[in-house]
């Protein structure tokens, strides 16, 4: 299954990718509209400080604990990919309390939302790979070590 | 062909049937279900109180999950001893039930001690089941006066659910904080301040002496007037299945890594075990809802003749009440204990790290959320903080305090 990986050394920090990203789920067509004088709440946020900076989402994980630990049955495991039913969700946010990678955050409500990789939304794939000016982030097969 | 049989239908019992169904698609699964009801979140009943949520969104699974699982659920029915030699489930009804191997996924209930004059409460309800949360609703109106016995969890977060429906609550406890298993005294306080703020009035260090009908006299000679009463004090983990088989029980029913009893083909998983807590040393009581899948799914891997262990188990928790926040996990040792305390704060927040021996072995959020699962899994896999940048760590859960190559291992392949 393709994921989204990053390359630190190539990360500049630019947080174009979480630009990328509100906007790809905001279901608006114009940036400006979408973003312009909001806060932002990405589903993936730039980390890291002057020496190193790099980008974390939702890692897809093979044995995700959040899904296991979700005590609204809110999250599921569908054919790899990690969903929130944000219906079901009621924001006790103990996916956060779990998740090792620290990628999850809920959106403005208080209630969770997370990297789907872009499949659902019309961007189609991930808009945080497609924008990021120098490849520090990829969506791509990568064999189980 | 025997079938596994499951005793109990929470989410131990679910995690369990996704346990053995990956393994094993074949044979067949029994789940005796004492509740009427299909597999449903338990946590969310406040919620539902709160109208938050309703019975179809509660439901933890799929209306066909157990269809799909090839499983048949006896509703209704109590199991209440099993025969180990013809391995037999006897349930209340006479009925018996063969096992290949069986899993005890029984929960706890709630625990209520003796008070005097309690017979004559008619309005009262305990906090545990759909049922309850029904009744209770059914009960409330908007000008009802609710005691509400017992500052843990679930007392508090029933206080929550019902909080814009009833006239005035209180809560007492015996201890002199709230939440006293997972918060020291500040941190209890701060939570206590955010419910106070709601108004939900509270008597801490205090306790029910004795009831009337509709008033309850407390320890320190104050009277609480009610009109509904919810007990709340405590909850008991349902072992008596095993006990009477003379297996090993302690204030749980003693499970290893394999989720294991000391009874052969007798599994066990969830709030009824008691099993090894890491940062403890020694076997807890871990009843919270993460635990319970973990272990259910384990035990029924196990049981189909795959392999899973389980062995990180911890108390965490994550926890609101009216928009104020707190995540917990772990042990906090004080100095005596050995341990070391890491504090940062801002007005409205809190952060305590609580270090032994090279390790983080607990910690309490009040107000912070961010990425609160790195901590958590600094102490599940036992990580030495001299490998990490704990300077920073004190100040934000950040993957930058770990090594680059730690970093490519979780953000560059497949994990
Ligand atoms: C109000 C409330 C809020 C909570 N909030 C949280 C939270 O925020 N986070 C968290 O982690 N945890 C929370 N919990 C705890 C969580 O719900 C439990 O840890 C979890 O439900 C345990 O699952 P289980 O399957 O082990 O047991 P249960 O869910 O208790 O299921 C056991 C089932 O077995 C049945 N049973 C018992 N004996 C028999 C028998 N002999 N025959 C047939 N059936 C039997 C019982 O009727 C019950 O339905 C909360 C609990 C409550 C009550």
């Amino acid at each position: 299954m393709k994921r989204v990986y990053v390359n630190e050394e190539w990360c500049l920090a630019c947080h174009l990718c979480e630009y990328n990203c509100a906007f790809a789920n905001s279901g608006h067509s114009d940036m400006v509209l979408a973003l312009k004088g909001k806060k932002l709440y990405p589903r993936i946020h730039v980390e890291g400080d002057e020496k190193i900076s790099y980008a974390v989402s939702c890692r897809h994980c093979l044995d995700p604990l959040c899904v296991k630990s979700c005590i609204a049955g809110a999250l599921s495991r569908k054919e790899g990919i990690i969903e929130v039913d944000q219906n079901k969700c009621v924001g006790c946010l103990t996916c956060v309390l779990v998740c090792p990678y620290g990628a999850l955050a809920p959106n403005e409500d208080g209630i969770m939302q997370k990297c789907e990789l872009c499949l659902k939304n019309s961007a189609g794939e991930p808009a945080c790979v497609a924008g990021c000016p120098n490849k520090a982030i990829v969506y791509e097969e990568r064999e189980v070590i | 062909m025997k079938p596994y049989v499951i005793i109990g239908n929470g989410v131990a019992a679910a995690a369990c049937i996704e346990g053995i169904r990956s393994i094993d698609v074949k044979t067949p699964i029994t789940v005796i279900s004492e509740e009427n009801h299909p597999v449903y979140c338990r946590p969310l009943i406040s919620y539902y109180l709160e109208g938050k949520t309703d019975p179809e969104r509660m439901s933890y699974r799929a209306p066909d999950f157990y269809e799909k699982m090839k499983c048949t659920v006896l509703y209704g029915e109590r199991a209440v001893s099993i025969n180990k030699r013809s391995k037999t489930v006897v349930l209340e009804s006479g009925e018996g039930i063969q096992y290949s191997s069986v899993c005890l996924a029984c929960g706890s209930s709630p625990f209520v001690p003796r008070f005097e004059g309690l017979e004559n409460v008619k309005e009262q309800y305990s906090f545990m089941t759909s049922d309850d949360a029904e009744a209770l609703g059914q009960a409330l109106h908007k000008d009802a006066k609710v005691l509400i016995v017992g500052a843990g969890l679930i007392g508090l977060k029933c206080a929550e659910g019902i909080h814009g429906r009833a006239g005035h609550i209180t809560v007492c406890d015996l201890a002199e904080r709230v939440l006293s298993s997972i918060l020291d005294t500040e941190c209890a306080g701060m939570m206590q301040t955010a419910m106070e703020d709601a108004g939900i009035e509270f008597m801490l260090g205090d306790s029910v002496a004795r009831f009337e009908e509709n008033k309850a006299h407390m320890n320190s000679g104050k009277t609480v007037d009610f009109d509904i009463l919810v007990l709340a004090v405590g909850v008991r983990a349902n072992t008596y299945l095993l006990k009477d088989l003379g297996g090993e029980v302690g204030r749980g029913i003693v499970v290893n890594e394999k989720m294991e009893t000391s009874v052969p083909n007798i599994y066990v998983a969830g709030d009824c075990t008691e099993g090894e807590d890491i940062t403890l040393g020694g076997r807890r009581v871990l009843a919270i809802f993460p635990n319970a899948y973990l272990q259910g799914h384990a035990a029924g891997v196990n049981m189909a003749g795959g392999e899973e262990i389980c062995n990180k188990g911890i108390p965490m928790n994550s926890i609101g009440f009216f928009g104020m926040h707190a995540m917990t996990a772990g042990s906090y040792y004080g100095e005596e204990d050995g341990g070391e305390c890491f504090e940062e704060r801002t007005k409205n927040t809190l952060k305590r790290l609580f270090v032994r021996d090279g390790k983080l072995t607990g910690f309490i959020l009040i107000g912070i959320t961010e990425r609160a699962g790195i901590y958590t899994s600094l102490i599940r896999e036992q990580t030495p903080l001299d490998q990490v940048d704990f300077e920073m760590l004190k100040k934000i859960a950040s993957s930058a305090a770990f090594s680059q190559e730690s970093r490519r291992q979780k953000f560059s392949r497949p994990v």
